[in-house]
């Protein structure tokens, strides 16, 4: 009944795009359930599947930001509880390197042919994810607040440190830099961001042994916590929700933001006029003199479970399929996303995610042991930034605590 | 009561223990002396919109192979026990040689993973259990005395914290502690320091979750002091008052005693449940501060990777902190028990 429901609401909000779905996604039976992160382009995603439920066929969603902590453990059983995991090139590992998630090269040529060749995500010429989506992270600024303090969107982090200190200085805002440094994986991915940029190898060449006790890594951390003092003594708890908060708020001048969450902050709802109607976009920052920018080029896709009957494998494809054509976009939800999908007319809020891919920026490392190395460094970096260790100490504990997590996985 | 009615009455209570308690203990021990067998790992072309690369990816065939020759995984002993991320032997070993006095090598020791949540966890119930006792019993002593009409709504409101969802109760004072939130900046202005950041600062965070965990479990020995408050033999009481003793003296030498035996259920439950705190620790987002044994086993099971056997070592561990804490106490009520009979 509840399904029942949910497709109805979903048909409802997807009134314009109901001409695509008049066929019912071309299926009738099958179970459908997707897990996924609970960004604004997810939802829309899983709403589009929701909306091909027909006939005997069920589809449901589970939109949370703890995926990552139910989607393996849910499509590890037989049939899965999970047919379908939305994933990033940094979670489709886990899946991968456990197996559980299947090759969809057959599904394609049955059901896919149509499918742009730019969305297939293919590894060692398996097909494992469809793409839909570009992200990345980027800085978005106030534009009322740079002109009051005379200053240029920064195109360095450099420029950013001496831009926020001038915003102090003139007593414009305490903290008026941004950024999702919340211990954990957050913190790990901006470490992640500014090594990149440093150009720093978290390998030794063709192994997993990890390194990143070098002076990359002793300026990566200098340079988080140098920015760490211009932002809410709170920032070791805020993650990409409360550092929105912040900006909402109007407590912001300058951050380092995910593309797909910038579309909220420009929405006339979010916060006073003044804040939404200044907040701006531009490009990854680079760092320490470098060419490469310190972000990270993400793609989120779909997959489909190994664990599920062929019905329920054909089912996902097709409603997921149905969910990422140019049927689901619409003017309300155009912005909300680069995406992938044939049709996509860019927005003004979607130029940070365009000028990242445009500066060449590095794709996230999709190795199976990275997950280890990016679980050690959001559990040790902290101390660095708290000043309860060096950062030499920090990043040995980092590589030690790695090493024996790899250890243990049988990576080394 | 004969032998056989007792079998048949402790029998249900009895195969749920084995079923959900035993057994899973032995399935945890289990895997924690088994790791994932070593990865096959092959190179490949990976391709996406950015662009190809060359990738690696862990070669399935050639696991599943491993996967079924050995179910369990490869037995690796105490390997998990000891490494660096548990009890870590060599790391203190090598911090025993080098530190320079005691307080250099229990900072070197805290520092390692395990003995950092170690230190919290045991911070943590030395402190709460006590304290939440303490409080309890005051509590419960001054709502015994009030008028009867007032007692009601007042054993209500001293029950909230417990019936508030520990998870919601902690979300809504992280709000509040906020250096933007009601009392965050209430204690900005009380101290004088705008600055003043009660989640930015790790001994500040320890008391912020101590406090909360006093609240929180107070409302509990509360209920079970008041509880006993009434059964304190009334005719002992109006002798101690007949010889003149204030109400300092008869607490302390009539119903003080009379509890003993209650405070040492309470004391056990309390170190049981303060050693496993777990949601303050999320609620709180004070990961970069705290950890604790619980938050620890879920940090291993929530991550990008998963690590079961690292989980189940620690849950182990915890296992055992328990049964360590908890003898003292256990060996007590045996003798208790042991002299009533």
């Amino acid at each position: 009944m509840t399904t029942m429901k949910k497709a109805v609401l979903a048909s409802a909000l997807a009134a314009a795009s109901a001409s695509a779905f008049a066929d019912h996604c071309g299926f009738n039976e099958g179970r459908v359930n997707i897990v996924g992160n609970e960004f604004p382009a997810i939802q829309t995603v899983g709403a589009g599947a929701v909306a091909c439920a027909h006939g005997s066929a069920t589809v449901e969603t589970n939109l949370t930001k703890d995926h990552q902590k139910i989607n393996l453990a849910g499509m590890s059983g037989n049939p899965a509880e999970y047919t379908s995991a939305i994933v990033a090139n940094s979670s489709i590992v886990a899946l991968m390197n456990e197996d559980v998630i299947r090759p969809l090269n057959d599904l394609i040529a049955e059901y896919g042919q149509d499918i742009p060749k730019k969305q297939l995500v293919t590894i060692g010429g398996d097909v494992m994810a469809v793409a839909f989506m570009a992200n990345a992270q980027h800085l978005v600024y106030r534009q009322d607040i740079l002109e009051q303090a005379g200053l240029q969107p920064p195109s360095t982090y450099e420029e950013m440190l001496s831009g926020a200190e001038k915003i102090r200085q003139m007593g414009i805002l305490e903290y008026p830099l941004g950024g999702a440094y919340k211990a954990g994986w957050n913190l790990a991915q901006e470490f992640t961001n500014m090594y990149i940029g440093h150009e720093g190898e978290f390998y030794k060449p063709g192994t997993a042994e990890v390194s990143v006790n070098n002076a990359k890594g002793v300026a990566t951390l200098e340079m988080l916590k140098a920015l760490s003092e211009y932002m809410n003594p709170d920032f070791l708890t805020h993650d990409s929700n409360l550092t929105s908060d912040e900006w909402t708020a109007g407590n912001v001048a300058m951050m380092n933001m995910w593309g797909s969450r910038t579309g909220n902050l420009l929405k006339p709802e979010s916060s006073d006029p003044v804040v939404h109607t200044n907040t701006k976009v531009a490009g990854p920052m680079t760092v320490a003199g470098g060419a490469e920018p310190a972000s990270t080029l993400w793609w989120d896709g779909w997959t489909v479970a190994k664990n599920v009957s062929d019905a329920d494998a054909k089912a996902t494809f097709l409603a997921l399929k149905a969910a990422t054509t140019e049927g689901v976009l619409n003017a309300d939800n155009m912005g909300e996303a680069v995406w992938m999908i044939d049709g996509y007319q860019p927005e003004e809020v979607n130029e940070g995610v365009f000028a990242a891919i445009a500066a060449g920026t590095t794709p996230y490392p999709m190795l199976p042991y990275h997950g280890l190395l990016h679980t050690a460094l959001g559990d040790n970096i902290a101390d660095f930034l708290t000043g309860k260790e060096s950062a030499e100490q920090t990043l040995s504990d980092i590589e030690a605590a790695y090493t024996a997590a790899a250890k243990e996985k049988g990576f080394l | 009561m004969k032998h056989r009615s007792f079998f048949w009455f402790m029998l249900p209570s009895a195969l749920a223990m084995l079923v959900f308690i035993a057994a899973p203990i032995v399935s945890v021990l289990i895997q924690s002396v088994y790791a994932p067998h070593e990865q096959v790992i092959k190179v490949v072309e990976s391709c996406s919109i950015f662009g190809c690369t060359e990738s690696t990816t862990v070669d399935q065939d050639a696991t599943s192979a491993l996967r079924d020759a050995e179910p369990l995984g490869r037995f690796v002993g105490s390997q998990i026990y000891t490494d660096r991320n548990h009890l870590a032997t060599e790391e203190i070993a090598v911090a025993w040689q080098e530190a320079e006095g005691f307080g250099d090598f229990f900072s070197k020791a805290t520092n390692l993973p395990f003995y950092g949540a170690m230190s919290f966890t045991l911070t943590y119930t030395a402190v709460v259990t006590p304290m939440a006792i303490i409080l309890g019993f005051f509590i419960a002593l001054g709502v015994n005395g009030l008028p009867k009409l007032l007692r009601g709504p007042t054993i209500f409101f001293s029950l909230l914290p417990m019936i508030v969802t520990p998870l919601v109760g902690a979300l809504i004072l992280f709000w509040m502690i906020d250096s933007r939130g009601v009392l965050g900046v209430g204690l900005q202005n009380i101290l004088g320091d705008p600055t003043l950041s009660l989640k930015a600062s790790t001994p500040m965070m320890w008391v912020t979750l101590i406090v909360y965990g006093i609240w929180s479990s107070c409302p509990f020995a509360f209920v079970v002091y008041y509880a006993g408050l009434q059964t304190v033999p009334q005719d002992s009481i109006e002798s101690a008052k007949l010889d003149g003793a204030s109400r300092w003296q008869q607490t302390w030498h009539i119903v003080i005693p009379h509890l003993v035996p209650l405070t040492t259920f309470m004391a056990l439950i309390k170190i049981m449940d303060n050693f496993r705190v777990f949601e303050p620790i999320v609620s709180f987002n004070a990961e970069a501060h705290a950890q604790s044994l619980s938050s620890f086993i879920y940090n291993d099971l929530s991550g990008e990777t998963q690590l079961l056997s690292s989980a189940a070592a620690t849950s182990v561990l915890t296992i055992i902190g328990v049964v360590i804490l908890l003898s003292p106490v256990l060996v007590r009520t045996w003798r208790d028990y042991g002299n009533q009979r």
